[in-house]
């Protein structure tokens, strides 16, 4: 609004640039604020859908002890996923050793040694790297890994722990490369300066100063690729070899929950146990990958304030 | 769902008599057991030309897909290749709908196990011991063979997923008993089977993995596979899976397979059903590999 129309008090300003303003408002305010709502609303929904289940047949300590999942059996349906929850943890586990060292690798030499096009280069064959969809990552364990680790280890089977953490570390390390390489560039340059200033070599500088300085948003890093371990589905339903068991090796084959879910919940009459149960996982999942990705978070935030 | 289809067929009737049109066809879903998939396939093919006007719509998933969708209310046919069990009777009596079980044919359960493997014959006892919940077998050298091509002896168990009809059969017919004779923990599956998506997964695993066992209906049978011989008791005399032996009950594992409708057929899906039932439909099924519910002659 010019000046004039400032002095003049009983000027109704509600033409329509008034309304597109408010309009445009309203809607970036619900634009900012789905998210949230986006959340509760599933939160709501997983938790409505699981609370048959929550309420009458869950028993807590069988559906965290048990390692029978067998919610079709006609006498006595066991819901028990001590097993699940150990094929995830082991998968994800394997996961984080393999996508540790990659990704921590690629974030050191991208923020600290590659200049230039080298860098820019890297970076966005990373973030390309972090767009192939998860299916071809499975169909990739499916058919070249799987023959490989038969042929490697003289296994019976080449779907199992190995085959997936190895999947799961390649997809999760872009993600981990970018989030990390950020806090590596958090630290400030003065850091580097002082310690280059004290006759540290370029190594000792990485090592020394710049790590010790940005290890809780590397810590972040570690913990969003754990979440994304945890809520990964579809390259882990293929490459597990879907058999529900507490593994004793990484030549096992095990099934993790998400897997569980796709499986299963397409073919199970709604309302039923089954289905409730299978919905209790979900809340259990949205627990877990919700609080990883806070701590994260919490944890990079605390770095930036720094 | 009911009431749409039969509004649709109102429909059609009424524009019959006026023109017959693509589309005002009626449409029958048919989903479920993934035994029957093959051969729902082919009765919705050649049904085509019994009754242009009749579209089937058929999809696999499993017996407990099926099932679960004609609780659900959107499918007209289920296929399932084990009967429903009470709690899910009443759980669709709760949403309004009433299944009636049709039986449409047998199928003999074979047992898979790879070309290289040596073993012949097994008894349903030791396939329980070999399936089931702590039963003693877990590596071939305690069934006395060695299999070429499988230096870990351990035997790769292939099942199914659990809501399949295969899977529920199998367990029925083969880990309850024995866990009432004391033979296994529980009349269930041990932990760490490889639980496949179909049945053609399950031979499919088999025919490439020399320690593999596995079940699924005979009509995935393929050349590159060997079916095991099943004996009632150890020791006893054993029959191999065929449609015959499987029509006459000889063959200890044969299941009927089963349709479900809501409530009596009526109109275009009991025209259907009856089809189904009538020797070009029960031929059908036996050049698929089942057995068919009573003896046909077909050329």
């Amino acid at each position: 609004m010019n000046a004039s129309a400032a002095q003049q008090p009983d000027f109704d300003r509600r033409n329509l640039d008034w309304y597109i303003d408010k309009f445009v408002q309203a809607l970036v305010f619900l634009g900012g604020i789905s998210a949230i709502l986006f959340i509760i609303g599933i939160f709501v929904f997983i938790t409505v859908e699981g609370f048959d289940f929550l309420m009458g047949r869950f028993d807590f300590v069988e559906f965290f002890t048990s390692p029978w999942w067998e919610p079709t059996d006609e006498d006595e349906p066991t819901y028990g996923i001590l097993a699940l929850i150990a094929g995830t943890a082991s998968v994800t586990g394997l996961a984080m050793l393999v996508a540790i060292p990659f990704s921590l690798g690629a974030a050191i030499f991208i923020g600290e040694f590659a200049t230039g096009k080298t860098r820019e280069f890297l970076k966005v064959l990373v973030e390309l790297l972090a767009a192939i969809p998860s299916v071809v990552w499975g169909f990739i364990g499916l058919s070249i890994m799987n023959p490989l680790i038969i042929e490697l280890f003289d296994v019976p089977v080449g779907l199992n722990v190995l085959n997936a953490g190895i999947i799961l570390g390649l997809m999760a390390a872009p993600i981990m490369t970018s989030i990390a390489e950020d806090a590596l560039k958090a630290v400030p340059d003065r850091y580097r300066e002082a310690a280059e200033a004290l006759g540290a070599t370029r190594w000792q500088v990485v090592y020394k100063v710049v790590l010790p300085a940005a290890k809780n948003g590397l810590l972040g890093a570690v913990l969003l690729g754990v979440g994304r371990g945890f809520g990964e589905t579809m390259a882990v339903l293929m490459a597990t070899g879907h058999a529900i068991n507490i593994p004793t090796s990484i030549f096992d084959s095990v099934r993790a929950l998400t897997a569980t879910i796709a499986a299963e919940l397409g073919e199970t009459a709604q309302g039923s146990d089954h289905y409730g149960a299978l919905f209790t996982i979900g809340i259990f999942l949205f627990l877990i990958t919700f609080l990883i990705n806070l701590m994260a978070d919490l944890i990079v935030r605390g770095v930036r304030k720094q | 769902m009911r009431k749409s289809l039969i509004a649709l067929l109102g429909a059609s009737l009424f524009s019959a008599s006026l023109s017959l049109s693509a589309a005002n066809r009626v449409l029958i879903q048919n989903k479920g057991s993934d035994t029957l998939v093959n051969v729902a396939q082919a009765w919705a093919e050649a049904y085509k030309k019994v009754n242009p006007s009749v579209a089937v719509a058929v999809s696999g998933g499993g017996s407990g897909t099926g099932i679960a969708a004609m609780i659900n209310g959107t499918v007209d046919i289920a296929n399932a290749s084990r009967s429903m069990k009470k709690r899910e009777i009443q759980r669709a009596k709760a949403h309004g709908i009433n299944p009636k079980e049709h039986v449409v044919g047998y199928d003999a359960l074979a047992v898979f196990i790879n070309q290289k493997n040596p073993i012949d014959s097994l008894s349903l006892d030791q396939l329980a011991q070999i399936f089931g919940r702590g039963g003693k077998f877990t590596k071939w050298s305690d069934l006395g063979v060695k299999v070429p091509g499988c230096p870990s002896d351990e035997i790769v168990v292939v099942s199914r997923q659990n809501n399949s009809g295969t899977y529920a059969y199998f367990k029925k017919a083969v880990l309850k008993p024995a866990a009432k004779k004391g033979l296994i923990a529980k009349g269930t599956y041990r932990q760490g089977t490889r639980d496949m998506h179909g049945s053609k997964d399950v031979v499919d695993l088999v025919e490439k993995t020399p320690c593999a066992i596995g079940y699924s209906g005979l009509a995935y049978a393929t050349d590159h596979v060997k079916m095991v011989c099943v004996a009632q008791e150890t020791g006893g005399p054993c029959v191999k899976p065929s449609v015959k032996t499987a029509s006459d009950k000889s063959y200890p594992i044969a299941r009927p397979l089963f349709m479900y409708t809501n409530g009596e057929p009526k109109g275009a899906i009991k025209a259907y059903m009856d089809w189904i039932l009538s020797d070009a439909g029960q031929c059908i099924l036996l050049k698929k590999g089942y057995a068919p519910v009573r003896e046909v002659h077909c050329d």
